[in-house]
């Protein structure tokens, strides 16, 4: 993502940011409310309109295209909010994730599951009607349907008890050491940092600072503004 | 008049209305707007089943095929040609568009057979006696139909991949995207199953009573009724919908002059915004 602007209608949220996802890598996005990483992540995807800059996946620029044509380059999206189809059961909601695969869609939900065994006893339960905890799993598993090489997760702790944080910020690891790179925004700064190999800190949709997770959790300015001291 | 023989024709009027609320209920949740052309789709099928029976001299299972295709093609020329330039307007763009649409298909079927009534067939169908009920074939040949699309439907719904598909993207129909799926197929395939379910519910209204060009846009507020009492965007709520509103315009013929029963609908409607908007059977989700 090379100094992009763009945002919803006329008013543009982003101001140049750019920012880089290394195949398997963690990258965290840090920043207050409005910074506009929810906006980054969605102008990766067509969500908003991108009226300058590039976004470049494998050297090909992907700006303003069609979610449905993002998807099946491998790259996937967790949604910040309303990111399960409520009136779908569990397995139907991983079913929709695997929609564009030709063939092999139980063997994935099996291994779904496997990542995520709270949701088995829940296959054929509305996802509308689960925790919050248990729907964020249910929204990631329908992302990792398609093994994507890239999973954009925004704030996937977001409201849930520590103890689901801690389960989801672990599943983030071992996800990733599938081999899939992560690009994730996340409000608990300080945990996410901890777990990525790098990040960025976004302000008022411009880059402020970056570098490795330690180095931006050692940064005394990082620390008192988007750390919380 | 017995309340059960009255039931029986509620059944039977309720039919009718479920085929067409789902129609409607199936494209306000993907396309996200009421369209006010679904009776006047049913009225297209109607009467190319009268051509297809009464000029080609086809029987009627054949007539009510070919009034299915014709009235699919229908509906996707529409969309194609106007819809489609809507999508990314406001829901009330399309809805006043659709109301244009009801005008011109309307009129051009008074056009091709003129204003007056007609029937498919002259002849006087015999109503058979079960347990003292008059019952008529054509009837029982709607109630059956139904129930066999009813089947079919869910079946779809639930089983297929397009089906699924459908239902995510009345949910979500971002995350739908985000999925991959093809939202334009989706489109397609509510346009080509409204349709089909409307020539049948048009065909039945034809045969439950006689046809003119008006007969659909004169059922749409029964149709919208139902669909509003299933909870707007559920399939198996605008069925059951469907049922309430027929079975209530024929019980009302037991307190109410039969002029009067339009308004049956009317009347659900408005106690049901104010009452329960979001559906007779809406549960805590969507
Ligand atoms: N769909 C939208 N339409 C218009 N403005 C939006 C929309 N979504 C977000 N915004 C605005 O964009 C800015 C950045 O929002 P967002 O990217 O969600 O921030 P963050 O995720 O960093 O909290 C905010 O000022 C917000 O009001
Ligand atoms: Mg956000």
């Amino acid at each position: 993502m090379e100094d992009v602007h763009g945002g919803y209608g006329e008013a543009d949220v982003l101001h140049g940011v750019s920012m880089r996802v290394e195949a398997h890598e963690v990258v965290a996005i840090v920043g207050s409310n409005g910074a506009g990483k929810s906006t980054a992540m969605k102008a990766v995807f067509g969500l908003a309109r991108v009226s300058r800059g590039r976004i470049l996946l494998d050297g090909a620029d992907i700006a303003n295209r069609q979610p449905d044509r993002i998807v099946r380059e491998g790259v996937c999206f967790v949604p910040q909010t309303e990111n399960v189809f409520p009136t779908l059961s569990v397995d139907e909601n991983l079913d929709i994730g695997g929609f564009t695969l030709k063939e092999g869609v139980r063997e994935r939900k099996d291994g779904v599951y496997a990542l995520f065994p709270d949701l088995v006893a829940k296959r054929r339960q509305a996802a509308g009607q689960l925790s919050g905890g248990q729907r964020q799993m249910v929204a990631m598993g329908r992302a990792l349907m398609l093994r994507p090489r890239l999973l954009l997760l925004d704030e996937p702790t977001a409201g849930l008890s520590p103890l689901y944080m801690d389960q989801i910020f672990k599943i983030v690891r071992d996800v990733n050491a599938t081999g899939v790179a992560v690009l994730m925004v996340e409000q608990n700064a300080r945990q996410a940092l901890a777990i990525a190999d790098r990040g960025y800190v976004l302000a008022t949709g411009r880059n402020r600072h970056e570098g490795t997770g330690a180095e931006l959790i050692a940064d005394p300015a990082v620390a008192e503004s988007f750390l919380g001291g | 008049m017995d309340i059960l023989q009255l039931l029986l024709y509620g059944v039977v009027l309720g039919s009718i209305v479920a085929l067409g609320a789902v129609g409607v209920t199936l494209t306000f949740g993907i396309l996200g707007f009421a369209n006010f052309a679904h009776g006047d789709l049913m009225a297209f099928g109607a009467y190319v089943a009268l051509v297809a029976y009464t000029w080609l001299a086809l029987p009627l299972w054949l007539a009510l095929p070919a009034a299915v295709a014709a009235t699919v093609a229908l509906a996707l020329l529409v969309d194609a040609l106007v819809f489609r330039r809507f999508r990314t307007r406001r829901p009330i763009v399309l809805l006043i568009s659709s109301f244009g649409v009801a005008l011109i298909l309307r009129s051009l079927i008074q056009i091709g057979f003129g204003p007056g009534t007609v029937l498919y067939s002259t002849r006087i169908q015999i109503a058979e006696r079960f347990w003292g009920l008059r019952v008529k074939p054509d009837q029982i040949v709607i109630v059956a139909l139904t129930l066999v699309l009813v089947v079919l439907l869910h079946l779809f719904l639930s089983r297929t991949r397009t089906g699924k598909a459908m239902r995510a993207m009345a949910d979500n129909p971002t995350l739908a995207r985000l999925s991959g799926i093809d939202t334009e197929n989706v489109i397609r395939w509510t346009w080509a199953i409204g349709g089909a379910l409307a020539a049948v519910a048009g065909v039945c209204l034809g045969l439950n009573s006689r046809l003119s060009p008006e007969m659909g846009w004169f059922l749409l507020l029964a149709v919208f009724a139902a669909a509003i009492l299933g909870g707007i965007g559920r399939p198996y709520g605008a069925i059951l919908g469907g049922y309430v509103v027929g079975i209530c315009v024929e019980m009302s013929n037991l307190v109410l002059p039969a002029e009067y029963s339009p308004v049956v609908p009317f009347a659900l409607l408005v106690v049901m915004l104010i009452v329960r908007p979001t559906g007779l059977f809406a549960g805590r989700s969507g």
